[in-house]
This record gives structure tokens, sequence and C-alpha cells, in this order.
């Protein structure tokens, strides 16, 4: 019996051995210059879709012996669990299509993804598509792991009707400071318009700052990093106005303290919404919008105020082992012709320099997304550092405590997370 | 097994001497049981071996691959690549028990199985008695019970949000009165929130336990004490508790650990840990630390850390429901 069974087990122990094997990782060597079929993974945005299938139609087209399949990123909380997931088990797609930039260092520190910078015109393309705003995007060993490809500059959209509804002027909102900011939500919550004035998620995954404060920190402080030449930079003059700016929202119920389980703007729930340039296409048949930029404590001009780019980037993943085709598709779908495509299909903003020179057609002919092209020429990216997610992950939970709850000041949060951040920092600078 | 061989030897071989009488006729009988038994168990082996196997792979080898992971400097990456994971000892540990949220973890789930355990075990064993009592639409009644158990959680959190969220029903009649910060996202009120709803949710599978439990219950037990004058109550304290005692360190045992690995109504109801981890769950950080954040050295610390609390709260809750035995 006993041989029986250390038999089953030597057959088990072969089983585990031949299927490890199979997640062996492609020779880069080989596969850098390995041309044939690949796989790309899309976000599930519609609009995106259907460009996605619309441009690998193109290059299949053109590519018979290097076909292309477009397939969504598979299912998860959030994309970037996903794409971890898929890299840790070798079923990575050879290129994703909305790769965050805060996951970057993390995906690197998996082995998970091809450096741009080793294809011989790497560097060159990437400069000359996205100009000087290209730089944020290096890693620290001055490599490029992602193209950034578009972004979402975040900027404050209402809803015309409900403005109405609480008397005040559609065409000409007063939301430039925050005290404007702060008595127009007043009304629109006291007058019964909306139950909220604004509505962004107050719960604590490290992600979420992206649409409250980071915004606001960048416009007060002309366009910051969260962490400059390896320091937390938020702690600041800037950074404690636009932490007691939403305080007071949330202190006086104008924001509220508990996530809405649904789109709060699409539902009628709130007046106004942080979003990027996806949301006029998602809300174009339902809510009548415009769009202002993030406000400050003085109030400054749409074309120097800076947001923060919601941008996403296109990476490719070492499970890849047909990389030339890949990198050639990279080229061919951020090419100015399929920017342009892309532009008209979902209104998301491909990371150009010239974009609103390079498009007219498309800007006349939809101004409302001509505001959301000037805030892309003034956007601050998260800041490529390891242990990226842990040092949003430590603002959050500051940020929940001491604005959201307040149960402490702003001051003190601000403080306690810029201590823990610089401690994250140190750690991840030196991991012995 | 190997003890009984020489014996089966002799057997076999006064069995070839042919000698006569009820000496050999008994041993020979011993030895066709013996070998009978020999037979049932290499049966017994075989049907065993399949889930032995299983508990292998899917149990002992996850278990201590986390306790190797749990010391050394860990991190999951791309197949094929390799990557130093260099021995850190106790280091893990150490930051496991000096994390501020870890501490706020287990108190969390302290408060949820103060909560949660009695009310699951008393309110489990009055409804079973009264389910057990032949009463009207008794069927309906333990078919009710046990819905919310085989209902998937996210269907139920949303009936939850519906009746606790700011907006919620609870809140309209409340008006005033309701609390602020509302119910899920209030810091002291988020934890024994979700007990109750736990609680509520898996009342069911208990009551069925103590339902089976109840039928063990020597019906001449109620006669008896009925004839010394014992009421319904008196009843209930003297016969059904103590003649349940076996299934109700069954209740504790199940109720604790299911509680220690609470995961998914933290995550639904307060999006992910509520306010400054007000709801946070052990299990919770594990896959915040784990998953989101990449830290599995971290998490596997947290696990083996957790398994021992589950231990050492499951002996604790046997030896107090075993007393008086």
């Amino acid at each position: 019996m006993l041989r029986r069974t250390a038999y089953s087990l030597l057959v088990l122990a072969v089983a585990s051995a031949v299927t490890a094997c199979g997640r062996s990782a492609p020779d880069g060597v080989t596969a850098a210059n390995a041309r044939g079929p690949i796989t790309v993974w899309l976000s599930n945005n519609a609009q995106e879709v259907a460009w996605g299938e619309s441009m690998v139609a193109a290059w299949n087209k053109s590519h018979p012996d290097q076909h292309v399949t477009a397939q969504h990123i598979p299912a998860g909380k959030t994309s970037e669990e996903a794409i971890s997931a898929s890299i840790i088990a070798g079923t990575s797609a050879c290129l994703v299509f909305n790769t965050a930039p805060a996951s970057v260092p993390t995906f690197q520190k998996q082995n998970g993804l091809v450096p741009l910078s080793d294809f011989p015109d790497g560097d060159a393309y990437i400069q000359q598509r996205g100009g000087a705003l290209t730089d944020q995007y290096k890693s620290q060993d001055g490599k490029f792991y992602q193209l950034p490809w578009k972004s979402n500059p975040i900027m404050i959209l209402y809803n015309k009707k409900i403005f109405e509804k609480a008397g005040l002027d559609p065409e000409h909102p007063q939301l430039a400071t925050y005290s404007q900011f702060l008595k127009t939500s007043r009304t629109l919550v006291h007058s019964g318009a909306a139950k909220a004035a604004i509505w962004p998620a107050p719960s604590s995954e490290f992600f979420q700052s992206w649409n409250d404060f980071y915004p606001a920190f960048a416009a007060q402080s002309g366009g910051k990093q969260l962490i400059e030449d390896g320091k937390p930079q938020f702690d600041s003059p800037a950074g404690r106005q636009a932490a007691a700016f939403w305080r007071t929202m949330y202190a006086e119920k104008l924001a509220p303290q508990e996530a809405y389980p649904g789109d709060a703007v699409n539902d009628g729930k709130a007046a106004m919404a942080t979003v990027g340039p996806w949301a006029v296409a998602a809300y174009k048949d339902s809510v009548d919008i415009g769009v202002v930029p993030v406000p400050t404590a003085a109030g400054t001009s749409p074309d120097d105020t800076y947001s923060f780019s919601d941008e996403k980037s296109a990476a490719m993943f070492s499970a890849c082992r047909n990389r030339a085709t890949a990198w050639d598709l990279l080229k061919f779908a951020t090419s100015a012709q399929q920017d342009g495509k892309f532009l008209d299909a979902t209104g998301q903003m491909p990371m150009r320099e010239d974009l609103a020179s390079r498009y007219p057609d498309f800007f006349a002919k939809k101004p409302v997304y001509t505001a959301f092209a000037r805030q892309a020429q003034h956007v601050v990216e998260v800041p490529n550092v390891p242990g990226s997610v842990d040092i949003w992950q430590a603002f959050r939970d500051e940020w929940t405590k001491s604005v959201v709850f307040g149960e402490e000041s702003t001051g003190t949060g601000l403080r306690k997370a810029s201590d823990k951040i610089s401690k994250l920092l140190d750690e991840y600078g030196d991991p012995s | 097994m190997t003890k009984l061989r020489p014996t089966a030897t002799v057997t076999a071989g006064s069995t070839a001497t042919a000698a006569s009488g009820g000496a050999t006729a008994g041993a020979s009988g011993k030895a066709a049981g013996i070998r009978h038994r020999r037979a049932r168990s290499r049966t017994g082996a075989l049907f065993v071996t399949p889930y032995v196997l299983f508990l292998a792979l899917v149990f002992a080898v996850p278990m201590v691959y986390t306790l190797w992971i749990s010391v050394h400097r860990f991190y999951f990456t791309a197949p094929g690549t390799h990557v130093d994971s260099p021995w850190v000892g106790l280091s893990n540990y150490r930051d496991v028990f000096t994390d501020p949220v870890v501490g706020r973890a287990f108190l969390n789930i302290a408060v949820f199985l103060v909560i949660n355990v009695p009310l699951t075990v008393i309110l489990s064993l009055v409804l079973a008695s009264a389910l057990n009592a032949k009463i009207r639409f008794r069927a309906f009644f333990r078919a009710a019970y046990y819905l919310p158990y085989i209902t998937a959680s996210v269907a139920l959190v949303a009936v939850w949000q519906f009746l606790f969220g700011s907006d919620g029903f609870v809140n309209h009649i409340l008006g005033s009165h309701a609390p602020d910060p509302s119910w899920l996202v209030n810091s002291h009120l988020a934890m024994p929130m979700i007990a109750f709803f736990v609680t509520w949710k898996q009342l069911g599978f208990f009551v069925m336990l103590y339902l089976a439990a109840l039928q063990n219950v020597g019906k001449e037990l109620y006669e008896a004490s009925s004839v010394d004058g014992a009421g319904r109550v008196r009843q209930f304290f003297a016969v059904t508790v103590p003649g349940v005692r076996p299934a109700t360190t069954l209740v504790l045992i199940y109720a604790i650990i299911t509680g220690a690995n609470l995961f998914s109504e933290p995550y639904l109801l307060t999006g992910g840990g509520g306010p400054d981890h007000a709801s946070t769950s052990p299990v919770l950080l594990m896959y915040q630390k784990g998953i989101e954040q990449g830290h599995p050295d971290f998490a596997a610390a947290l696990g083996v850390v957790l398994v021992a609390f589950v231990l050492v709260i499951s002996l604790v809750a046997r030896k107090l429901s075993e007393r008086g035995n």
C-alpha cells in the first residue's frame, strides 16, 4: 500500500514539474527579434474597445502573417490586479493598452515588463510622440517601461440642469476659487437641487486620492508631484489649503462621507464630478454637461491651472514571445493617424504635445473637448517611484481619517502622511 | 499491522499441521478474521488515499510554502525569472506585530467575535428549539431562516445597504436621530453592523446543526422533567442545553473560525475597510498587503499569526464549553 502511495506521489510530482516547466519565460534576445501572432488587451470602455478592434483589423489586413488578437483585460477589482496576476502566471498579453503608471514600478519589480528603451528606436519614438511630458514616465534606471499613451486630465464636470434648478447660471458657474466653489455647493445642496454638490468616492482604496486631493494639490501648487527629488511635497501651504478645502466640503455635507453605489451624476444625486474627457461620451445622452478647471484658493486662469493627468500607458509584457511584432504594433497603434481615430472614437487625449493643432477638425466639431485638450498640456503624473502603491495607501489612510471624517486636524493628517511616506521612500531606497 | 504478522504466520502453520480440535478451529477463525481486517484496511486506505493526496496538495503544501515565505523577503515574479528571496528570520513577524493596522484588524475581529459568537449560539439554539416543536408552518420557517445562508453575500449586502446606507430605509425612519456619520461608515458602528449582518446571514446553518443535535436528546428526559414539575424554561436549561453540548462546542468553534476569516462583508459593505480601518479584518489586510500592495511575505506572516490566534481562541472556547461535562 505504501509503495502504491509512493508511486502515486511520484506521478504527481512529475506532473507538477512538467506544469512548472510550462511556465518558462521566453528568451529575451530571441523574443526581441521574433515576429508572429500576438495578443493585446484593451480596457472594457465601449468606445475604446470599438477603436481597438478597428485598429487591430487594420493591422491584420496588412500583416496576415503577424495576426493580432484583441481581448478585454481579464475581470478583476482593478485592471492592475488582473495584470499583476497574469504576470505571475505568465499569461499576460504582449501589449496592454491600459497600464496605470502607479503600477509600473510594481510590474517592473515582478520582472513583468519589457524595457521599451531596449528597442533601437524606443526612446526616440516615445519622446518624439509625447514631447516634454514624457520625462515623467521614465523609470529610476532611466529607461521607459511604458509608452505614455493617453491622458484623461481631471476637470470639474457639472450638470447644467441641476445648476438651473438651484437658481445658478449654468453658462457662467462660479467655481474658480475655493470660496466660490463652496458658495455654489451650498446653494446646490441647500436648495434641494441635488443631494450632493460633488461625490468623489470617500473610501480607503489607494487610488481614490487621484480624484479629490491630487487634482486640487496639482492646481494649488502650480504643478507639483506628490513626491519630488525623493521628498514628499504635500505637507506644504498648497497641500494644506487643498486639504482644508475638501475638509469643509465633507464637514458641511456638501460631499457625502459614504461611497455612492453607482454613478451619482448619472443618477442626478450629485451636481458635479471630478472626471476626465471619457465622461463626455458616457454622459452625452443623459446629462447636459459643462466643464471647468479644478478650483484654487485665489482662482487661476484655465490655461495656468494644473491637474492630475489620469494617464494610462501602453506597456509590453515579458511573457511576449514575438516582441518585434509587438513593438511594430505599438508604433502603429500610436501613430498620428490612429491617435486621431482614437480621439474621435473615445474623446480621450492621446499624449501628444501638439494635440489641439494636429486635430483641429475634431475640436472644432466637438468644442466641449477643447477644455480637456488645453488641460492636457498642464498635467501632473503620479511619481514613478518604487513602492508607489504603498505610498498612495499611506496617504489615503491619513486623508480619510483627517479630511473625510475629521478625526484629527488636516495639518496633523498631512504631517503624519508625509512622515510615513518619507520612511517608505527610505525603505524602498534601501531594500536590504 | 506489523505486530500481527508473527501471530498470523504461526496460526497458518498450525492450520497446515491439520491438528484437530476446538483450539485449531479457533486459531483458523482468528487468522481469517485478521486476513479480513487487513483486506478491509487496504480497501479503506485505497478510499482515503485521494483525500490524503488532496489534503497534502491543497492544504499541507501551501501551508509549508506560507511558512517558508513568512521567513524570507519574497514577492511574486514572472515565471522563469530569478529573483533572490533572502532569509530574513522573524523580520516579517516583527513588521506584523509593530504595524498599528494589524492591531486594529485584530481588535476589530475581537469586537466581531464578542458580538457574533454569543448571539449565534443563543439565537440558533433558541430558534432550533422553537423549530423543533410542533408549530404551524414549521417547514416554511426552517427554510426562511436557512435562505440567507445560501444566498450570495453580494445580494445580501445590497439589502443591508438599502437598509443602513446614509440615505437608507432605517435612517429615513430615524430622521434626525440617525447616527452621523452613518452606520456603515461610522468608526464605532461599522464593525458591530458587520457582526449583526454575519449573524443574520449564517444563523440558518447553525440552526440546522442544533436541529440535528436536538433529535438525539431523549424524549424521556423531557417527560421525566415534566413529571418532576419542570416548566418549558426549566426544561430548556436542564435538558436541552446539556443535551446539545457537543453541538454547542461545534457551533462555537465553527463560528470563531468563520469570524476570524471575515473578508467579503467588510470588503463589500464598507468599501475595503471603512474609515481609518474601522472594519478592516486580518484576512482583508492580507489581501490588501499581499495582492494590492505586493507584500506576500508580510501577508504570509500575518496568515500564520491569524492561524495561531484562531487555534488559541478555539481551544479556549472548547475548554469552556466542555467544562462540567
